[in-house]
């Protein structure tokens, strides 16, 4: 699956998009943090406030409890600041 | 309608694309979000965007204003990259026969896009650069209408 960092997740994480993969067992968005975050130091700090990260999955938004079955693109961003 | 595009909207052409030919419209509401200097702090503001979610985002934005009121037309053009204090950010504009759906579908799509589109902003100063955070005045503006600024909670 195809992953997207935006504003200062991906500043931190050092990267805009990459292709993963995920081991088993990977199953909701909470956990695919986890596992993020175990890649690098720099995930580590992308991801060290993960209550303000928000989620979407295939450009909708979703909660840290939703499943990445079948997701094709998730993106990882702060809170919005639009308007 | 929706728009996202770095170049600059015109109000006055916006609103007369968006009323040409029509006789049935008795009520415009426009709203124009600019970049503010505060004080002189930012001299520059950049936007970011997610582009595909931006499109998509907006889109149902629009899609729930016109179920909840019976709107003639309706157009959301929001901007992105780099802008100066005094640039135009956001144009909603909302048409209907009478005022009230106009005033409130207007209100309704900013704050709903204020929460829920993604967009990033980047202000750039003399005492250099920062993202700009997001206001829980915004999320509680949101919740007015029932709205969750994420998903399914």
């Amino acid at each position: 699956m195809r992953v997207l960092y935006f504003a200062w997740v991906k500043e931190k994480a050092g990267i805009a998009s990459e292709e993963i993969e995920p081991p088993k067992g990977v199953a909701t968005v909470a956990e695919l943090i986890v596992w993020l975050k175990s890649r690098g130091p720099e995930y580590a700090n992308a991801f060290e406030r993960v209550e303000v990260i928000r989620a979407a999955i295939d450009q909708n938004h979703v909660r840290h409890d939703a499943p990445i079955a079948g997701a094709r693109e998730i993106a990882f961003f702060p809170p919005v600041t639009g308007g | 309608m929706i728009r996202v595009q770095q170049e600059d909207f015109d109000i006055g052409a916006e609103i007369a694309r968006l009323k040409a030919g029509r006789t049935d419209i008795g009520a415009i509401v426009t709203f124009t979000g600019t970049v503010r200097d505060q004080g002189g702090a930012v001299a520059e503001m950049t936007l970011e965007h997610y582009p595909a979610m931006t499109e998509a985002e907006l889109a149902r934005a629009e899609a729930d204003a016109n179920a909840r009121w019976p709107l003639q037309a309706s157009l959301v053009v929001h901007r992105y990259g780099a802008l100066k204090p005094g640039d135009n950010i956001v144009l909603v504009a909302t048409a209907s026969e009478h005022r009230d759906a106009a005033f409130d579908a207007a209100r309704f799509l900013m704050d709903y896009l204020k929460t829920r589109a993604p967009f990033w902003k980047r202000e750039a100063g003399p005492g250099g650069s920062r993202w700009v955070e997001a206001e829980a005045r915004d999320s509680d503006a949101a919740s007015r209408w029932r709205l969750k600024t994420r998903a399914a909670e």
